[in-house]
């Protein structure tokens, strides 16, 4: 009998489980893939190495801040600083029609940078500023209210409206349109208040650390080890049901599974998507190893998150791949000490809003075909806002809908989940509980904190 | 544990949860959550070291008292008296 069962070995449910077993439970994950990480993974092809999911960790301050989500999250899994070994980038950018914005980890640059191209907006940004430092993300409430009316209230361009949702919104909004204030508000600060980073070794370094951790406090992981149901008796799971016929007891469930999909395990005929349907924004990434540094094309930039229309819509994608947007990261434009590669090649990496329905629809032959398509598409419109590097690939890769599918099990291949978020991880039953993606936090030190969260909030106290 | 003993554990756990600080600064009478910033989720872990390592359980209520190390001590003076510091 466990005290704690985690369904998923992904960033959430290896900081839970670090929390549990450090205070002396027994926790086992269950992973039904054959690897770690779940929506953020990393791969070996072809003899180079690559990452999933993560461009840059967000909410980066600098080691001995105090405050803020990285910091907090430390002190909490017992880790230091250093642990993760993180550079900051070098500079990103949002560029739109005719306006390019600069950002960086000291938000006195986005601050000129908006005076320079919005001088008008100057005060009215200080006001925001204001606000958004005020929100108090422990508070479980997410301010329910909607950012776009707020900003509307705030700032008088609606050009720089536009400018400042696109990197929120592709960095974590399962909402089409819009987002909550409150999820506003923790984007806002992680992304342009605190700041970007990465490891030099990537995302494996990160998931290298907190398996190591788990395991060193006692935690079982157990890989390629599926749920098939959970077995409900007087409203309480009675018995983990896995794929390979054994039944796991635990006093309680973690499940980083994702509300619909936690729910169509149990057996008590839950209704599934009638109350939270799944949400529907899903990503393309194409991926481009380059016999160059992409700082010697010219391309310094860390991320460059761009948009060719004065407004931005962040929406299902109608077409296979929405071309009018997209975010470009180069991992090798961070401030590391020593380069990316030692053999001086770069890496391109571009995600777009992508229609999971045209990729699943697809049978093996033409996913191929309109892989490769809708990569030179992809490359092509991206190239409008940097350099183009197309003549100096050497190796590429893709993702779509359906390879994130396969990686997180999540519907529709939907990066961040539901958009109606259950924030206090609560189920129908007494001692299921969600953490993860449709918990309420997205990206990489979200994940890590919702699975922190839940696991004080519920399994410890 | 004396008062003495009962300041150095509660220094210990507090060297645990926060590794990077430098706790030899630390005011006895002003508040942890403004020396060292810590919020909700530390001082759970206050709380959870304690019931850890001394089987002591500080009933949610009483969470206020760990405020700073003189009321911590203070809070945790009869509830330790017995226990010898290893």
């Amino acid at each position: 009998m466990y005290d704690t069962l985690i369904i998923g070995a992904g960033m959430s449910g290896l900081a839970a489980g670090i929390r549990l077993a450090y205070y002396d439970q027994r926790v086992c994950i269950v992973e039904r893939h054959t690897t770690i990480g779940g929506l953020n993974g990393f791969y070996r092809l072809r003899g180079r190495d690559y990452d999933v999911g993560l461009h840059a960790l967000t909410n980066i301050t600098p080691k001995g801040a105090k405050r803020g989500p990285l910091a907090r999250l430390l002190r909490q899994l017992r880790l230091s600083w250093d642990d993760f070994d993180i550079s900051p980038q070098v500079g990103s950018e949002i560029v739109f029609p005719g306006v390019r914005l600069l950002f960086d980890n000291d938000l006195d640059l986005f601050r000129a940078e908006i005076a320079r191209a919005f001088p008008a907006q100057s005060d009215n940004f200080e006001r925001l500023l204001a606000e958004v430092a005020e929100y108090d993300d422990l508070n479980e409430t997410h301010a329910a209210i909607s950012a776009r009316a707020r900003l509307g209230e705030l700032l008088t361009e609606p050009l720089l409206v536009e400018m400042l949702f696109c990197p929120l919104m592709f960095y974590g909004s399962a909402r089409e349109h819009d987002m909550d204030w409150g999820q506003f508000s923790i984007m806002f600060r992680s992304i342009f208040m605190e700041g970007l980073g990465r490891p030099h070794a990537g995302v494996r370094l990160i998931l290298k650390q907190l398996v190591r951790k788990f395991r060193g406090l006692g935690g079982e992981l157990k890989l390629r080890t599926g749920v098939e149901r959970l077995h409900v008796e007087n409203g309480r799971v009675a018995g983990v049901v896995l794929q390979n016929g054994e039944t796991i007891e635990a006093k309680r469930v973690l499940s980083s599974a994702g509300w619909p999909e936690t729910m169509r395990l149990c057996d008590d005929g839950q209704p599934v998507t009638a109350q939270r349907p799944p949400g529907r924004l899903s990503f393309c990434e194409t991926i481009a190893t380059l016999d160059v540094e992409p700082k010697r094309l010219g391309h310094d930039r860390t991320i460059t998150f761009y948009n060719d229309n004065p407004s931005f819509d962040w929406s299902e994608s109608h077409e296979p791949c929405d071309l009018r947007s997209g975010v470009i990261c180069s991992p090798n434009n961070f401030e590391y000490d020593e380069p990316l590669d030692k053999e001086g090649s770069g890496v391109m990496r571009i995600t777009a809003l992508a229609n999971f329905d045209y990729w699943r629809g697809l049978d093996e032959d033409a996913y191929r075909l309109e892989k490769s398509r809708w990569y030179d598409r992809i490359t092509d419109a991206a190239i409008r806002f940097i350099p183009d590097y197309r003549g100096r690939v050497i190796d590429t890769d893709m993702f779509t809908p359906t390879t994130i599918v396969r990686f997180t099990g999540h519907d529709n291949g939907a990066i961040y989940g539901a958009p109606e978020k259950q924030l206090d991880g609560r189920t129908h039953l007494d001692n299921l509980f969600i953490c993860g993606t449709d918990q309420g936090f997205v990206g990489i030190i979200g994940a890590i904190t919702s699975g922190i969260g839940m696991a004080n909030m519920h399994c410890l106290k | 544990m004396t008062r003495d003993e009962i300041k150095l554990e509660v220094l210990d756990i507090l060297s645990d949860i926060a590794p990077d600080e430098d706790l030899s600064q630390l005011k006895d009478e002003q508040s942890f959550r403004e020396q060292m910033e810590l919020d909700s989720m530390d001082f759970l872990d206050i709380v959870m070291e304690l019931r850890k390592r001394h089987r002591i359980q500080i009933p949610e209520d009483d969470y206020v008292n760990l405020a700073s190390m003189d009321s911590t001590v203070t809070y945790l003076e009869p509830l330790m008296k017995d226990i010898q510091r290893v």
